[in-house]
């Protein structure tokens, strides 16, 4: 089992664009290609996603829009299985990034988490300092080389648009920084872990507008080296950072199209009654 | 007021306003000069005032709306669609302001034959008609009655272009309206852009409904 595990994970590394070991410290591990099938979710009898067919480019922000309970975290947490976890979870359908499918029984959940970073609504920093959140990542993956440690958490600092912040101060607690650049040290935790997907959750809700729009801008510029998908309530935010749209409605995907289209003239109603305000 | 859709409302029934304000001052300045009635210009003259007016506050309350709203979609085309009408209907609101004080300048009447040869009458029926269209076409959201718009605009373009080479021949067999004939070429140049910023609120229409941009194409 363990040898199967193995020789997987290297099918799916050997899947991901442009990988290049740290030491060069050039690294860029290039977005994932990502493509759902006829994927069904049930939570005990509640039938929360219902025959869902979407395919996300790799480096593109992919926005997911709707009202709450339509299914588009649900759909978000797919891709790093995290509704595993979740009591009565069922799944039908198949969920392939870079052409490998991730529900199947020989996938080591935990690798494929690695190539799948991902932000939630609220920063949540564990309580140590800003070296040890960076680096946390690396140490329980058995990385012992401190230098080779110390670029990858400067190179993510960096990433994150944080490092000016915080280089002088990097064994301070991180709990001491603001939301902002909390938020954007959880990203850079993410980041340190060279993930080629990023999974957003609502990452600027709990966050202030120019913090906000520093998040929007470090979103923009990571796009050149992972696949993003961010579920967002702010149709600005989707508008103003994302490539793509996909609106989902009760469980359904109602419209996917390129941002400019959904926010200018949406093929759907239903679309431009959400968008514009209308209803949800 | 919250409620996008009451604020459109509102907002669309202060451009039909614009609309009627500018179409009636149009439809004076033709009466005025036709006519040489001095009283219903210096009206056209007054009413400038209300268009500009009115000019400005579409425009500040479009851009309260755009700001305070994010309009999106089919909210985004008619704010910008609303502020190109507005600003091509007070554009008309001059072209009419122009006219009235034309007439009072040229202190005469029109000659009847004049009017009669450079076709005053046709050009200004095409006009009204389009203004008929427009109408339908922003109250009822009408875009066959948007469309017809353009077809109309070649009419008035091709009495205009016949204006020229008839005042020229006119002018020389009689030399004693030469006054008139300047007036009447000048005055159907502007009866002539009139025709085309119909034209351009036409396809503001046509944006807003379909979401389709005909500006500069050919074939519409």
């Amino acid at each position: 089992m363990a040898k199967e595990i193995e020789i997987t994970m290297e099918e799916l590394k050997s899947k991901i664009k442009n990988t290049t070991t740290f030491e060069e410290d050039t690294s860029t591990s290039g977005g994932s290609r990502i493509e759902a099938k006829d994927v069904k979710v049930w939570y005990d009898d509640f039938n929360a996603i219902k025959g869902i067919d979407m395919k996300i480019k790799p480096n593109t922000i992919t926005a997911f829009i709707g009202p709450s309970g339509c299914g588009k975290s649900t759909f978000l947490r797919l891709f790093n299985r995290m509704n595993d976890y979740v009591e009565g979870f069922r799944m039908e359908g198949k969920i392939k990034i870079n052409g490998d499918s991730i529900y199947k029984k020989k996938v080591n959940v935990e690798e494929l988490r690695k190539e799948i970073g991902m932000v939630f609504q609220k920063p949540n920093p564990f309580p140590k300092s800003i070296y040890e959140n960076v680096a946390y990542g690396l140490k329980i993956q058995g990385i012992k080389d401190k230098k080779l440690i110390d670029g990858r958490v400067e190179k993510a600092l960096r990433q994150a648009d944080l490092w000016e912040e915080v280089k002088d101060n990097l064994k301070k607690s991180a709990l001491a920084l603001s939301g902002g650049q909390q938020q954007r040290l959880c990203i850079a935790r993410t980041l340190a872990v060279q993930p080629s997907i990023l999974l957003m959750d609502e990452p600027t809700s709990a966050l202030d507008p120019i913090s906000t729009a520093k998040i929007e801008e470090l979103i923009h510029h990571l796009k050149e080296e992972y696949t993003i998908i961010i579920v967002t309530h702010n149709m600005q935010q989707a508008s103003r950072i994302s490539d793509y749209t996909a609106f989902f409605y009760l469980g359904e995907l109602i419209e996917y199209d390129k941002t400019r289209k959904i926010f200018t003239n949406p093929e759907k109603k239903q679309t431009e009654n959400y968008i514009t305000g209308r209803f949800g | 007021m919250i409620n996008i859709e009451e604020q459109r409302v509102t907002l669309s029934k202060i451009g039909e306003e614009m609309l009627n304000l500018c179409q009636s001052q149009v439809e004076q300045s033709f009466e005025a000069f036709i006519t040489f009635d001095t009283d219903i210009a210096e009206e056209v003259i007054l009413k400038e005032n209300r268009v500009n007016a009115l000019d400005l506050k579409i425009e500040i309350d479009l851009d309260n709306f755009i700001a305070l709203n994010n309009p999106v979609a089919t909210d985004l085309r008619f704010a910008l669609a609303l502020l190109k009408i507005n600003y091509n209907l007070e554009r008309i609101g001059d072209q009419a302001f122009d006219i009235a004080n034309y007439t009072i300048d040229l202190n005469q009447k029109l000659a009847p034959e004049l009017v009669e040869k450079l076709q005053f009458k046709v050009m200004f029926e095409t006009l009204e008609s389009m203004f008929k269209d427009i109408v339908t076409a922003y109250t009822d959201e009408n875009l066959k009655a948007a469309r017809k718009v353009f077809k109309k605009d070649k009419v008035i373009n091709q009495i205009n272009a016949n204006t020229f080479l008839i005042v020229e021949e006119e002018v020389v067999k009689n030399p004693a309206l030469v006054k008139q004939y300047l007036m009447a070429l000048v005055v159907m140049k502007k009866y002539e852009k009139i025709g085309d910023l119909l034209k351009n609120i036409s396809e503001s229409i046509i944006y807003y409904i379909d979401a389709k941009i005909l500006k500069h194409k050919k074939k519409k």
